[in-house]
């Protein structure tokens, strides 16, 4: 089969309706190490460019500049909750610059440096974070779904999105970011399993930070992740997450298998949760600050091993590095300045976005709505009128 | 293994709308699902068993035969993701038309139906139509299990962004569930399980109906009681034994639940004066209530007696030996009736 199809598995089954597990001989895998990292001989075959991946570490630079920036916004009042998501850099970057532009993105909520990186403004997507609205960009625009917060609930989402895509006989690869909580959820088990049934051409992407809130990866996941594929009839592997050379390569060999109608993938990328779950949070009580130094270290920083990677490739100098540090800061600055010049819209366009063809008893409630906060208006300031 | 060979014929069925003709209002669901295949290449029919078999009620009879198995296919045994993919299929511009298999069990589909369904279009800004139906069979009176005999449509009708309808006639069956599959945003679409073989003479072409607008079944001058889905027919034959008592009653028929269509309602009760609401879900916190106390805002300075509620007791589905002592029946609502002419 030449292009992406719902034609299931089970079409290609034997007489007695058995099916081989197609995981074996899996040629992105043996691209890695065992420590889950591209080999010499997996870079040379992925050949990536030291112009894409200079562009992954501006990318990462700036959105790790704009985490701090959303943090400093949170701690000054201007948002009422942040999810940092330092640490994540090279598994959101690397994952989101390796979908093709025609792909499609379905994000968890902590998913911010793949928005930044499909072009969507930063500042707008804090909108949310201020209490402005629920939806802040229009996903056709960039091909990336609305930050979705029941945990694991958009990756059947992006299965059926992807289903879709197969039966239009378009090809297109749909990536779905989750934490490995959602690995624990119903949904996730259930739209792995459409996934492998209906040969969906979809990726999956564990950001495994091996903490979901307070609770550790020990304790949340049984095995790994990514062993997990083979009982629903595809690949998966683990990887390296700090490495952005490594997500970028192997997500985009998977997303290129899924358009060319090989089906699910699973990819769990080993990264960790330096900052709180979000600015609710006091990971204080329940790890150290040794436990989170060890994943400060450049070792598993994305941001030093992708400058290291530069530098073993002579990619690197350091008037880009100062030219990144630079696109950062204005990045940040604007991000700031958009934020607090938005608006929030009348309050009666709630009710305008509840549906696509309202029933006139809601238009009805919006306009009860509408009149008693004009009334409200109408007699502020003359206190004792009720 | 063939598709075909263990599919019941349906050569004495008709398999097109067309002209007069009896149906049953199973057979209604599956012209409409049928037509809606036909006419609109978008929609797309899924769930749990409505491919070979066509369904455990056999409402997607013959479908996946005739539109094949990319159209109509079985999926996996998992309602959640069942629910889940009419998100993502709605966002790539198809119609999905899903089959919860029982009312209890669209409960492990609950979050994405409330959580995600319901608010798509709010959270992508207005820019995602939800076009998405969800059929579910409800309601009791088939001698069966607790699970297979529910009536749950206060979770749906509670919740914002969905549109909650259910028919009792086939005529309102076809004409509801072709609304519903042509209408951009996600309607709960409740199919009176223990009618599905109850029939009427249905002429076609048939026009979709609206789907927020109740109609009156029955005119009378007296009361006027309330009904939807599997309770309209129970209304209808209290209404013939009380003609013959020389009470006259009006018979409303809901066929929208969510909105609620006040406006028929207040006009037939600032004319009756009385008003009884009958549903198979349970008196507490069922429609009624929300019927009840909009009665009595609107109309406080008109009704003659409070408003009254028939539904189901405050226990789990009774065992199906005693299902009938729960039922709304007609002692049931003309007992209602005495007591609101009795004020």
């Amino acid at each position: 089969m030449a292009r992406a199809t719902t034609t299931r598995a089970s079409e290609a089954a034997d007489a007695t309706g058995s099916r081989k597990s197609d995981n074996t001989n899996d040629p992105i895998a043996a691209l890695l190490s065992p420590e889950g990292a591209l080999t010499t001989e997996g870079e040379r075959i992925a050949a990536v460019a030291d112009e894409t991946l200079r562009d992954l570490y501006r990318w990462m630079v700036i959105s790790r500049r704009l985490d701090t920036e959303g943090l400093n916004l949170q701690r000054q009042g201007e948002l009422g909750l942040w999810g940092p998501y330092t640490g994540h850099e090279a598994a959101q970057v690397g994952a989101a610059c390796a979908m093709a532009s025609t792909d499609w993105i379905f994000p968890y909520y902590r998913d911010f440096a793949m928005a930044v990186c499909r072009g969507i403004d930063p500042g707008a997507i804090l909108t949310i974070f201020r209490g402005l609205t629920h939806g802040a960009w229009n996903p056709y625009d960039y091909r990336f779904g609305p930050f979705i917060i029941p945990v694991g609930t958009q990756i059947p989402h992006a299965v059926g999105f992807a289903m879709g895509c197969a039966l239009d006989g378009e090809p297109v690869a749909t990536l779905v970011g989750f934490g490995e909580g959602a690995t624990s959820t119903g949904d996730w088990h259930e739209a792995m399993n459409f996934a492998g049934v209906f040969h969906a051409p979809v990726v999956f992407l564990c950001e495994n930070n091996q903490w979901a809130i307070s609770v550790p990866m020990r304790e949340q996941v049984g095995g790994r992740v990514a062993d997990r594929a083979a009982g629903y009839g595809f690949p998966g592997v683990q990887v390296d997450g700090a490495d952005v050379l490594t997500v970028y390569a192997v997500v985009k060999a998977a997303a290129e298998r899924a358009r060319n109608g090989g089906g699910p993938y699973l990819v769990e990328a080993l990264t960790y949760r330096v900052g709180p779950h979000t600015t609710s949070d006091d990971p204080t009580r329940y790890r150290t600050k040794d436990d989170e130094a060890v994943w400060r270290a450049e070792a598993h920083d994305p941001l030093a091993r992708c400058a290291q990677r530069l530098r073993e490739r002579g990619a690197w100098d350091d008037e880009f590095a100062r030219n990144v540090e630079a696109e950062a800061e204005e990045r940040a600055a604007v991000m700031r300045r958009t934020l607090l010049a938005a608006t929030p819209d009348h309050p009666g366009a709630v009710f305008d976005l509840v549906f696509a063809n309202p029933p006139a008893t809601l238009m009805q409630e919006k306009a009860e709505f509408v009149a008693a906060l004009e009334s409200v208006d109408e007699t502020a300031g003359t206190e004792g009128t009720r | 293994m063939s598709a075909t060979s263990t599919t019941p014929s349906t050569a004495t069925e008709p398999t097109t709308s067309q002209g007069t003709m009896q149906l049953t209002l199973g057979k209604a669901l599956n012209l409409a699902l049928h037509d809606a295949l036909r006419d609109d290449p978008r929609a797309l029919i899924f769930g749990e068993d409505v491919g070979r078999l066509g369904g455990v009620f056999r409402v997607t009879d013959g479908l996946q035969q005739e539109f094949g198995a990319r159209r109509v296919f079985d999926t996996p045994l998992a309602e959640s993701t069942i629910a889940g993919i009419c998100v993502g299929l709605a966002i790539k511009g198809f119609h999905p038309v899903a089959e919860m298999q029982f009312d209890a069990f669209s409960y492990p589909s609950f979050q994405q139906v409330t959580s995600n369904l319901a608010k798509y279009h709010t959270r992508t800004g207005g820019a995602c139509n939800m076009s998405v139906v969800i059929r579910i069979p409800y309601g009791g009176a088939i001698g069966a299990i607790e699970q297979h005999s529910e009536s749950p449509e206060t979770y749906y009708i509670h919740t914002a962004g969905l549109k909650v309808v259910t028919p009792a006639t086939p005529a309102d069956a076809y004409a509801l569930l072709t609304a519903a599959i042509r209408d951009p945003d996600p309607v709960i679409f409740l199919e009176p399980k223990a009618r599905y073989w109850q029939r009427q003479d249905v002429s076609f072409p048939l026009d979709p109906l609206p789907l927020d607008k109740a109609r009156i079944a029955r005119e009378g001058t007296d009361a006027t009681l309330i009904a939807y889905g599997p309770t309209v027919q129970t209304a209808l034959a209290a209404a013939e034994t009380a003609a013959g008592e020389g009470t006259s009653l009006e018979v409303v028929d809901l066929r929208s639940l969510a909105p609620l269509d006040m406006e028929t309602l207040t006009t037939s009760v600032r004319k009756t004066h009385r008003a009884v609401v009958l549903h198979e879900a349970p008196v507490f916190m069922g429609l009624g209530a929300e019927i009840a106390a909009r009665l009595m805002r609107d109309l406080f300075d008109t009704l003659a007696a409070p408003v009254e509620r028939i539904g189901a007791a405050s226990t789990p589905y009774p065992p199906s030996r005693v299902e009938k002592l729960f039922l709304p029946d007609v002692d049931r609502v003309l007992e209602a009736v005495d007591r609101s002419l009795a004020y």
